[in-house]
């Protein structure tokens, strides 16, 4: 469904040096990224701010055109039959909205039918489809600026799905979302993977929302693919670590715990790595109560950030 | 001809849809149209105390000036009704719109245009609509079916070049967002010259005028046939049936340099 | 006395940061020049005094029309209504310097800026184009930096006001227009104030949109001399002082609705 092959793309920028020159600057956004993708697969895309992911959807998706290497998306090169694409795949933006502000939500999806020319019966079908899976009922005559994240959110998912495509990218969607909305975006994403074979490419720097949803992930970083493998190996390895940073009365030495180990100190505060298949972190706190006065605490994710730059040290990438 | 046909369809709810969107600012939209019809009137208003002063301006008198202002007034009234949101296209760039707009089975010019249709436009075509009115009204015009069809002719190849200048102009956007406001000495100004008798700018900006940026073609000579008065500067004014040739000739020109311009924001990103 | 000074910078920086904007200005305030210069050219060419002007007064009035649109920034100003728009009006509500001072003191270091890069260059190139009137009397350009130092002042206290209607409209967008639109008029950016018949011309030179644009360009020109001069400048000064303190009316009315209504 999408090959990349030996995909790269430089960009030339220009800074102001002194008050008339400027100076050139070679930047490889995406520096021979390659993987493929079947039908039906989802895929999480994955690496830290400036890694390159949204230069390869950019490519994948026919806004960009790659400076060299080759690209096929549902059959067709992006570049050059964009276009064509457009009707076979769906695309939902993080920071860039496909739905028309100042109108009410339901008259986006009808101006969409018309861009998409989707024969009324289904439309009709696949409005009403979309609009049970992700609850859109109470606010479809809502205009769009006066929706919160979560509800643009779930309009962004079904404009973009109104035209029945093969296969949806996703750009950053649960950025800013909080919780509940995050988790009802999950369930409908896996829920039309399995259910409607839809191929996803999920790009995003949280890792749990690939550990939920992508069996297999793609970490990229400085526009090379890292690791392009199954997600459970990642998690198990990286996924299951978790920080607890713990505020205490005073300035001691670092606590020793019998499962977890103090990875850092500063004054009165500690960081206190751990397992969360080997404790958890209810026990932990009361292990560090029973040994100093706690002040304050809170918990750490394991962030992409550090999963690759562990993974780029080769620590331990399985086979 | 059915591909014509949807395209069509596709742009009226496009086009409604921002007339929707805009009419629930009630107040501000009435104000903008009279904010709209001041402006033609403070440039008319300055034609008329200019004439004051004057019984011709350049050998013309002031009922000509004013066929002349009311024709290049109305096409440009279509124009920017039609296109005049290009001037946002720097603004589509930087918010990332124009990247929406090529993820979607249209064509990138199109979604533009289609974007908004400004009804507020409507006030300065019906000034210029009036100015015309006055002009015919006070002109003894040797009327012919040529010059009754020259009218709407030079309407139509007149709103025709606007439009090829205004695309070309605003393709701008697509190698530096920051210089749009260029394109207003091309747009505007080119509202305000064709406005009134060429022969009374510089030799080099009729030489301009006539074959480079062909707005003598918008008005100009179309008003030297339909008035009946010999050109005091270059050609004739059987010219004026070259208007829609210059039209077109304009407008394929925009096109290219629209493309040129989306291949180069593709290659480059922004 | 240092914070207006700060201001008056910050408000110079921030504009001198659009380097590509200010060129397309400054390049379109040209263009329009030329144009609008061959206009007046024409009508003096057939009649060589117009208006107490000649060719040459005329073309200076175009070429300093076209250099002072946006130090006076007479088109689209509404970086107040902005602020009142997103809510951001209530940190500057809240600092200890004068509202209005603050502002106007951002204003000037604006319009020091575009005076610089949106003023002189098309100016000279207008009078490298055309014959223009420029004086040599140093008494006259003292006379005139002072004029147009009111002329921005009283620009500036109707934007101030202009823009304090996004208290009331959220939408401020078509008042900001009309009165844009209508103020340029009557400013006389289009067509000179003393081009026009004498019942026009007299009702418009009393109102004070003529102290923008029109009076420092006929104190340039050595049209205001003597106590004609000082009348000018009296002028100006009288009618920013009052339309000021009618923005501080004006602005005290928006304070309280804004308090009783918790926005």
């Amino acid at each position: 469904m999408i090959e990349a092959d030996d995909l790269r793309k430089t960009f030339t920028v220009y800074r102001r040096a002194g008050r008339l020159r400027r100076e050139r600057r070679l930047v490889t956004a995406v520096d021979g990224v390659s993987f493929a993708v079947g039908p039906g697969e989802m895929v999480g895309y994955i690496g830290p701010n400036g890694a390159g992911k949204s230069t390869t959807i950019k490519m994948l998706t026919g806004i960009l055109v790659p400076s060299s290497g080759k690209v096929s998306v549902a059959g067709l090169a992006p570049a050059r039959r964009r276009t064509e694409l457009a009707r076979r795949i769906g695309v939902v933006f993080g920071n860039r909205s496909l739905l028309w502000w100042d109108l009410p939500l339901r008259d986006s999806f009808e101006l969409l039918r018309h861009i998409y020319r989707v024969p009324a019966a289904q439309y009709r079908g696949r409005l009403a489809e979309l609009g049970e899976l992700l609850d859109l009922g109470p606010f479809m005559d809502t205009p769009v600026r006066q929706l919160s994240l979560g509800q643009r959110m779930r309009g962004e998912l079904t404009a973009a799905l109104l035209h029945a495509p093969k296969v949806l990218f996703l750009d950053e969607p649960t950025v800013g979302l909080d919780i509940v909305s995050k988790a009802r975006v999950r369930d409908f994403l896996a829920e039309l993977n399995r259910e409607r074979g839809v191929t996803v490419l999920l790009t995003t720097h949280d890792l749990s929302d690939i550990e939920r949803l992508c069996p297999r992930m793609v970490i990229i970083d400085h526009g090379k693919v890292l690791y392009d493998g199954g997600t459970v190996e990642i998690a198990a390895r990286f996924g299951g670590e978790r920080t607890l940073v713990v505020d205490l009365a005073e300035s001691r030495p670092p606590l020793r715990l019998a499962r977890g180990s103090v990875v850092r100190t500063d004054g009165p505060r500690q960081w206190i790595k751990f397992r969360s298949d080997e404790t958890t972190a209810a026990t932990l706190i009361a292990a560090v109560s029973e040994q100093a006065q706690l002040v304050d605490l809170s918990i750490e994710e394991p962030s992409i950030e550090e999963v690759v730059r562990r993974v780029y040290t080769g620590e331990a990438v399985p086979a | 001809m059915a591909e014509r046909l949807a395209q069509l369809t596709t742009y009226r709810w496009l086009a409604g849809a921002s007339i929707r969107a805009r009419a629930q600012y009630r107040l501000t939209f009435a104000l903008d149209f009279a904010a709209q019809f001041v402006a033609g009137l403070s440039d008319f208003l300055a034609i008329l105390v200019i004439f004051h002063h004057l019984p011709q301006l350049g050998g013309w008198s002031l009922p000509e000036v004013a066929f002349l202002y009311g024709m290049a007034g109305i096409s440009f009234a279509l124009t920017d009704l039609w296109i005049g949101q290009l001037d946002t296209l720097g603004q589509m760039i930087r918010l990332g719109t124009f990247d929406v707009f090529l993820v979607r089975p249209l064509g990138s010019l199109f979604q533009v245009v289609a974007s908004e249709l400004q009804l507020k436009r409507l006030a300065k075509a019906g000034q210029a609509a009036a100015v015309l009115a006055y002009a015919l009204a006070n002109l003894h015009i040797a009327w012919s079916p040529a010059r009754i069809l020259m009218v709407a002719v030079a309407i139509g190849s007149g709103a025709a070049i606007f439009s090829g200048v205004w695309i070309a102009g605003s393709a701008i956007s697509f190698w530096t967002t920051d210089v749009q406001e260029i394109v207003n000495s091309f747009t505007y100004g080119g509202s305000f010259l064709t406005s009134y008798p060429i022969n009374i700018f510089g030799a080099w900006t009729r030489r301009l005028l006539a074959f480079v940026v062909p707005m003598a073609f918008v008005a100009y000579y179309p008003s030297l046939f339909i008035l009946g008065k010999p050109d005091a500067v270059i050609g004739q004014p059987a010219l004026a049936f070259a208007s829609p040739l210059i039209a077109g000739l304009t407008l394929l020109a925009a096109a290219a340099v629209w493309r040129s311009g989306v291949r180069h924001y593709r290659s480059t990103g922004s | 006395m240092r914070a207006y000074w700060e201001t008056a910078v910050r408000g110079y920086r921030r504009y001198a940061t659009y380097r590509g904007a200010t060129f397309a200005g400054a390049f379109t305030n040209t263009v329009f020049g030329v144009m609008r210069g061959y206009v007046l050219l024409a009508l003096l060419e057939a009649r060589p005094h117009v208006g107490g002007y000649d060719a040459s007064d005329a073309l200076t009035y175009v070429w300093l029309t076209q250099a002072m649109i946006m130090i006076t920034y007479l088109w689209g100003w509404n970086e107040l209504a902005l602020r009142i728009v997103s809510g951001d009006v209530a940190v500057d509500l809240s600092r200890p310097i004068d509202f209005q001072g603050y502002w106007l003191a951002g204003d000037l270091g604006r319009a020091l800026f575009h005076a610089i890069f949106r003023g002189i260059p098309p100016f000279l190139l207008g009078g490298l184009l055309f014959a223009l009137h420029i004086p040599i009397d140093p008494r006259r350009w003292l006379a005139f930096i002072a004029s147009l130092v009111l002329a921005t002042v009283l620009s500036f206290s109707l934007r101030f006001i202009v823009n304090l209607s996004a208290f009331w409209l959220l939408d401020y967008r078509g008042i900001l227009n009309v009165t844009t639109l209508t103020w340029t008029f009557l400013a006389g950016f289009v067509i000179p104030l003393n081009f026009l018949p004498e019942g026009p011309r007299a009702v418009l030179e009393a109102l004070p949109f003529a102290g923008i644009l029109q009076v420092p360009i006929d104190v340039f020109l050595g049209k205001r001399l003597g106590l004609d001069l000082l009348g000018a400048l009296v002028f100006q000064a009288a009618w920013a002082a009052a339309l000021l303190l009618a923005g501080r009316l004006l602005l005290a009315a928006a304070v309280r609705r804004l308090v009783v209504q918790g926005g």
